[in-house]
């Protein structure tokens, strides 16, 4: 059939089975909003700034594992979209971002709201496209949705001019895909799977280190088996909250930076680390040279590059995580005897003994940490969690009572304030029957206050947390430790009122400052089902601990701060 | 660790942008290059780049991955048995003695490539040692203007 460029875009989404897309109209893409308009397969998200439509898209993915799609026209509407592309990459989120571009005969000449796209993108997205002729449409958006969610997932970038969406050509889709350059290893080699459950079953002090590749391969059934199967120990890095499940008892917590002190010492102390689809960030790891140096290390990894990127690795295994630990567990049940790790066990329980995640509850005033602690208990199961970037998404990260994967959606890689509103309306999107919490910071929570219109207008009822401290905390904590107190442009304490501001927009506000208060505003605003802020003013100095200052060494934390 | 010069023979999809995708690579992640040539393989829908590049042991092997990790990239060949060769240009004002050229030129496979009213321009291929060693010696006849072609290679 012959349909026009808009037409082709309309009909491959369709195809690729697409039902939210989020985006913003503009000059260079108002040929394929019409077309938008014209359907009603899927439905279409205005939001109010680009870099939220890329959020709320990225999140829809990562709380479903379907790929995120969003529409952004040329110039301004691609630039402001960067940061979301950014974002989706260094967190490995499968995308599909189609930008307007000016007419072909127009590239080049610095025309009104011209930018070159593909040159921005590049090296943000796993792949990007500048579309030539509608008769390439077809191919490329099959290989866009292709590339964004094989092997390792990642945003594709879909360039089209205006001229392109107006042409007339050949539509079909193809059926398959012929990539000569493009072939992803799902299987892992078979020889170097025994020899890692050699180097298994030689082990005396073993740890999993479990990373984001564990949710994007769906392999946490798999890994709760092996642990199971093994008695191996295991800690989770930021983007893998959510693979054991908190209550699991070989879990002993998030390692790195923020970690607790019995995942980092389990890491420090270890002679083997059997790596799950991590990538050695210097987040996780501290002081290279120092990270799990007793240990000799099995890494799985989808993408060959994450393989011996930072560390050497002794037994490399290019695969997806999923196969590669189902081809595991048989092998691992018939060679290894998990009463042979014992003691290790022991003594890394004696440690989070020792030194457990704690804080110090307050009856003067609220602590971050018990607010987030207590939303897990009231509806730890019910919840997706969404972040902003920040100590609140360190204490989520360390206290919420994480069930299942993909419950945790946070900007780790980039660390882009900004993301948990437009992110937590993209999870309840994606997930109409669960609640979507956003636990933000006063200062995160103004990079995308816009969206508030968004989910008014849509009806997406998000829950957004506010933990009020009236500081860029996380910069203030570093002042107070590094810099000797010096608060450059942290302090806050001009602040618009977050009631008021959310009424404005036609949501419900509440502005909590005791326990009590808290309950009642979280059960009101779960019963309200319309879209809240709930201000909770807390501890305005309350730090982030334990702590391994940047480029220090696991063993070494920083477990309180005296003055 | 200890840097090491590489050659890498990188075959690719002949299409829009991808030497923009490999050369923003190296500069993105901080690599070097010390020669890179880029032409297509005849008949195919392919092309050749030859990337000269340095780095120690754990930095090539991220260079030779992270070149395959780009979708256009068929084919990243590293080889202790390539016949590397590069060719350069040198144009030298005639006013010059030319004594003992000739001989140079032979020993390095070289030719005048063309000649003016008031120059020539001598051509040498030879691998990229021995190219650097021809221009050092060179010199003595105050060439105007020198241009190398960076390596090509083939495995053999």
């Amino acid at each position: 059939m012959e349909l026009s460029g808009s037409q082709m875009v309309v009909e491959a989404l369709k195809r690729e089975s697409v039902k939210v897309v989020f985006g913003y109209p503009g000059g260079a893409i108002m040929n394929v909003y019409d077309e938008v308009y014209k359907q009603d397969f899927f439905e279409h998200i205005l939001t109010r700034h680009e870099q939220a439509a890329i959020h709320a898209a990225d999140a829809y993915a990562r709380s479903s594992g379907n790929v995120g799609v969003a529409f952004v026209t040329s110039g301004p509407g691609f630039t402001n979209a960067v940061t979301g592309l950014a974002t989706a990459y260094m967190d490995s989120v499968p995308m599909v971002v189609i930008s307007g571009q000016v007419p072909i005969t127009m590239i080049g000449t610095d025309a009104f709201q011209e930018i070159d796209a593909v040159g921005i993108s590049r090296p943000c997205v796993k792949h990007n496209y500048l579309v030539k002729k509608a008769e390439d449409l077809p191919r490329i958006l099959k290989e866009a949705f292709y590339i964004a969610r094989s092997g390792r997932p990642g945003p594709v970038h879909v360039d089209i001019p205006k001229d392109v969406t107006a042409q007339i050509a050949k539509f079909e889709y193809p059926e398959t895909i012929k990539m000569k350059t493009y072939k992803p290893t799902y299987k892992g080699n078979v020889r170097q799977i025994k020899k890692a459950i050699d180097a298994i079953v030689n082990a005396k002090r073993p740890v999993l280190y479990i990373g984001g590749g564990a949710i994007n391969s769906n392999a946490s059934e798999y890994i709760r088996e092996f642990a199971k199967i093994t008695g191996i120990p295991a800690v989770e890095t930021l983007m893998a909250r959510g693979v054991m499940g908190h209550d699991n008892p070989l879990l002993l917590g998030m390692l790195g930076m923020h970690g607790c002190y019995s995942a980092n010492m389990a890491m420090s102390e270890a002679d083997l680390m059997i790596a799950f689809g991590p990538r050695f960030d210097d987040r996780v790891t501290g002081k290279l040279s120092e990270f799990a140096k007793h240990a000799k290390i099995i890494h799985i990894d989808i993408d060959p590059s994450s393989i011996g990127k930072l560390v050497n690795v002794d037994f490399p295994i290019v695969g997806d995580l999923k196969n590669v630990v189902e081809a595991m567990n048989p092998l691992a049940k018939e060679r290894v005897d998990p009463s042979k790790y014992k003691s290790w066990r022991d003594l890394l329980n004696r440690y989070n003994e020792i030194h457990p995640l704690k804080y110090e509850d307050s009856s003067e005033n609220i602590k971050p940490q018990w607010v987030i602690e207590r939303v897990g208990e009231l509806v730890g199961k019910d919840a997706f969690i969404s972040t902003d970037v920040g100590q609140h998404q360190m204490w989520t990260a360390q206290f919420f009572p994480f069930t299942f994967p993909r419950q945790f959606i946070t900007s780790g890689g980039l660390g882009t304030m900004g993301f948990g509103l437009p992110a937590a309306l993209g999870v309840k999107r994606a997930n109409p029957d669960k609640i979507s919490i956003n636990f933000t910071g006063d200062g995160s929570i103004l990079m995308n206050i816009q969206e508030l219109m968004t989910a008014v207008e849509y009806n997406i009822p998000v829950i957004n947390i506010i933990l009020n401290n009236k500081f860029l905390g996380m910069v203030r904590q570093w002042q107070t430790f590094f810099y000797e107190k010096r608060y450059s442009s942290t302090d806050i304490e001009v602040q618009p009122d977050f009631v008021k501001l959310v009424e404005s927009f036609g949501g419900v506000g509440f502005r909590v400052k005791t326990k009590e208060e808290f309950d009642k505003a979280l059960k009101d605003a779960i019963e309200c089902n319309k879209v809240v802020m709930i201000d909770v003013h807390v501890d305005r100095m309350e730090n982030v601990l334990p702590m391994v200052p940047a480029g220090g060494t696991l063993y070494n934390m920083m477990l309180e701060y005296k003055e | 660790m200890d840097n090491q010069r590489r050659v890498l023979s990188v075959i690719v999809m002949n299409e829009d942008g991808v030497l923009s995708r490999i050369s923003g690579l190296f500069a993105g992640r901080g690599y070097n290059i010390d020669s890179l040539t880029v032409a297509p393989i005849p008949n195919t829908e392919f092309s050749r780049l030859t990337i000269v590049t340095s780095g120690n042991q754990r930095v090539l092997e991220q260079i030779i991955k992270q070149l395959h990790k780009l979708i256009p990239t068929y084919k990243v060949i590293e080889s202790d048995t390539f016949v590397e060769k590069e060719l350069a240009l040198v144009k030298i004002p005639l006013n010059e003695d030319f004594s003992g050229l000739d001989m140079m030129l032979k020993a390095y496979n070289g030719t005048v490539a063309a000649s003016g009213e008031n120059y020539i321009v001598i051509m040498i291929a030879d691998d990229s040692k021995k190219v650097g060693n021809f221009l050092k010696a060179v010199k003595k006849y105050n060439p105007t203007e020198i241009v190398r072609g960076g390596s090509v290679a083939l495995d053999v």
